[in-house]
């Protein structure tokens, strides 16, 4: 595997949703002309509705394991019913079902822990891996993309989201293309630790109201739990012109600069409609809020 | 001395694989001799997660003392020297390289993990 | 009853939803209580401001080795699909962060040298906002394993009282595990090209649960009828509608509750609780016939 050491890797999260930051992504795409991009929102992935990618290349993904009885075998001890943790073997009505097999996988609420297989005595229980999503490689008119499509009600999307930026450096490499975007999924939990690990500088996306400003300082807490540098862009600004200045200074005091202000203006949606960034969208101020913020980001990557 | 190298082909002139969970091979070479036996690491390339670690096991079971390799996250430097292996990371260039190198005692071995936890 | 309110994409408005309809429920004098299971970013109590009584530590189970009795068999390691405990040189080796809490280790250990012991995961806050009982789990940062947490948050809710269950954006494992055993979901979205695709995601997941539902349109007339064609051509219930409303925005910046903000909609909110009541009540009747 080549290394492409210039590679930038920016991570671009939100902690909570709907800040905006899928159109700040595609605009920055838009803006940087030479970006890989990778969708790691699997679960509510949106990208792809602006940057229209041609797909390339996709696989299936399969992870993990699921518990699978086989009623020819089973003599229904229940001992997979006495030690599954998960709730996930379901006793059925012996009078309904045709079979003598009293019991059933709930793939659902499954696990994947292989406790009840190990422990059927009569080997009637295997440990199946299923599919759990697929994996694209594509081509847009603003550069390679990485995207994924997770299965519903399906578990790993952490390990969905780490090949999804394995592919995108995979692509970067191949292209030789130096920066690396990365759209992360909301909240501080599994998914968003698989796109920030190894990320050179995150930028997070917040908005001016007391849920924005709690999750800023949940996300804050994150990246210094694992020593990534962050910087801030507050979307709607003049929403409430008060809280903006507050996480702006808080955000100080805690060594982060926002470097990025855009106001709150209906283009976002507009642009959404028509399937289009903001930046090809619109070219007044808020087309203009967002190139200061590229402007201003790229300096900070150009200093890392 | 048994040790292993991660690397992205089965021979002397393969390139070091900077990926240690997530390698392509791990060469067990005796570097007395520098008879090179492949391990394919298909299944943890594969793997959902744990790959660092079902690597580690790998290297221990094959009673490796020193690993070669480019990075290596907390969980599997922690299973390894645990084991009591040795690891030098920032490995670069060929096998072959990376093997003499080692002979002349020009690498230092690692007190700590030198990447991030991956999930 | 408990209602889960759910929505394919974040920031469409469920946890104004959630804490409005909780607040308007309990104004009819029935014993509700609102659970915040959005233990990533739990947000709810910034608008309700609950007094909390009771904070507990929750922990999920992980294997602990006994040195002395341990004899390296090795099956803990053959055991665990998660590598969170490993066997080398005939030492065991725990990783918490991956375990699974599944048991499977201590099970299979023959001189029971293994034991499970809590490792924190985050807390649960327990307490009540005017005559609205409040729940809300808090995921602890850099923690991976939220369903455990879930779990807990739903445990905390009394049994016998109407329940609004705020869950996680998405459709993936906590979502499930949120809505999974909810009597009726509500599931949230805007008019917009995301908010449609993220809908549908989230209408396939309460499918295939098989579960009871409609969709609430949030910010109506912001984007366009793309939501309402949907619904139509998929005969999908459309309860309600939220207008685009910037006091609105402005109210949910600043941390207000909308039925006391702009009381208009305090009467939106009671008339969303008689309207999912009536959609549950048939099904309560059929299943006793």
């Amino acid at each position: 595997m080549l290394q492409n050491s210039k590679m930038k890797e920016i991570v671009i999260i939100s902690g909570k949703g709907g800040t905006g930051k899928t159109s700040i992504v595609a605009s920055l795409a838009a803006l940087a002309h030479n970006a890989v991009v990778a969708d790691c929102d699997v679960d509510a992935a949106d990208l792809h509705l602006i940057m229209k990618p041609k797909i390339l290349h996709h696989e299936d993904f399969r992870a993990g394991y699921k518990a699978k009885i086989d009623p020819e075998i089973c003599t229904s001890c229940g001992i997979c019913y006495d030690l599954c943790r998960f709730d996930a073997v379901k006793k059925l009505d012996p009078a309904i079902e045709a079979n003598n097999c009293e019991y059933e996988i709930d793939k659902i609420a499954c696990e994947g822990c292989g406790v009840c297989s190990f422990f059927c005595p009569e080997k009637a229980i295997e440990m199946e891996t299923p599919i759990c999503g697929e994996l694209f490689s594509s081509d847009t008119h603003f550069g390679p993309m990485a995207h994924a499509r997770l299965g519903i009600a399906e578990e790993n999307s952490g390990k969905l989201v780490t090949l999804v930026r394995n592919e995108a450096k995979k692509l970067a490499e191949e292209t030789g293309i130096d920066y690396l975007f990365i759209d992360g999924s909301p909240g501080v939990g599994c998914p968003v630790i698989a796109s920030l690990t190894g990320a050179d500088l995150v930028l997070a996306v917040t908005e001016p109201t007391v849920a924005g400003r709690h999750d800023l300082k949940r996300i804050a807490e994150l990246t210094r739990h694992f020593s990534i540098p962050m910087v801030v862009c507050i979307n709607k600004c003049d929403l409430n012109q008060e809280i903006s200045n507050e996480i702006e200074n808080e955000a100080l005091a805690d060594g982060v600069k926002v470097i990025g202000k855009i106001r709150y203006d209906s283009a976002f949606t507009k642009a959404q409609i028509a399937g289009i960034s903001v930046v090809e969208y619109s070219n007044n101020g808020v087309a203009e809020d967002i190139k200061q913020l590229w402007n201003q980001l790229e300096e900070k990557i150009e200093a890392l | 001395m048994k040790i292993i190298i991660t690397a992205t082909g089965t021979n002397l002139e393969s390139e070091v694989d900077p990926r240690f969970g997530r390698a392509q091979y791990f060469l067990l070479v005796d570097t007395e001799t520098e008879e090179i036996l492949p391990i394919d690491n298909d299944q943890n390339l594969q793997a959902a997660s744990g790959a660092g670690i079902q690597s580690a096991e790998a290297i221990v079971k094959n009673e490796a003392e020193v690993l070669l390799t480019g990075h290596c996250g907390p969980k599997a430097f922690r299973a390894l020297t645990s084991a009591g292996v040795k690891i030098v990371h920032g490995v670069e260039g060929s096998v072959k390289t990376a093997i003499d190198k080692f002979k002349k005692g020009e690498y230092q071995f690692a007190s700590s993990a030198d990447v991030a936890s991956h999930w | 009853m408990r209602v889960a309110i759910a929505s394919g994409k974040g920031g469409t408005g469920k946890t104004t939803v959630s804490a409005n309809l909780a607040v308007a429920w309990s104004r009819l004098e029935e014993k509700v209580t609102y659970a915040d299971c959005d233990v990533e970013e739990p947000n709810g109590h910034l608008f309700l401001k609950p007094s909390i009584e009771k904070t507990e530590q929750i922990g999920a189970l992980v294997p602990e080795v006994n040195f002395d009795l341990c004899d390296g068999c090795g099956k803990c390691g053959e055991i665990c699909n998660f590598s969170a405990i490993v066997v080398l040189a005939g030492k065991p080796l725990t990783f918490p962060e991956l375990c699974h809490s599944c048991g499977g280790c201590s099970l299979v250990c023959e001189p029971k040298a293994i034991k499970e012991i809590p490792r924190n995961i985050g807390i649960v806050e327990t307490g009540s906002a005017g005559d609205l009982n409040f729940v809300s789990g808090k995921l602890r940062i850099g923690e991976a394993m939220s369903p455990p947490l879930i779990r807990e948050v739903k445990r905390a809710i009394p049994a016998n009282e109407h329940a609004v269950i705020d869950a996680p954006p998405g459709t993936s494992c906590p979502v499930v595990e949120v809505v999974k055993d909810s009597d009726y979901v509500l599931l949230v979205t805007e008019p917009t090209p995301f908010g449609l695709n993220d809908l549908k995601l989230a209408v396939e997941m309460v499918r295939k649960l098989n579960l009871r539902y409609s969709v609430l349109l949030n910010r109506a007339g912001s984007g366009d009828d793309r939501v309402h064609d949907y619904c139509r051509k998929e005969d999908i219930d459309l309860i309600a509608e939220i207008p685009d409303d910037r006091k609105i925005a402005e109210s949910y910046s600043r941390g207000e509750l909308l039925v006391d903000a702009l009381p208009q909609y305090e009467l939106l909110f009671k008339r969303l609780v008689d309207s999912i009541k009536m959609r549950f009540k048939p099904i309560q009747e059929e299943t006793i016939r």
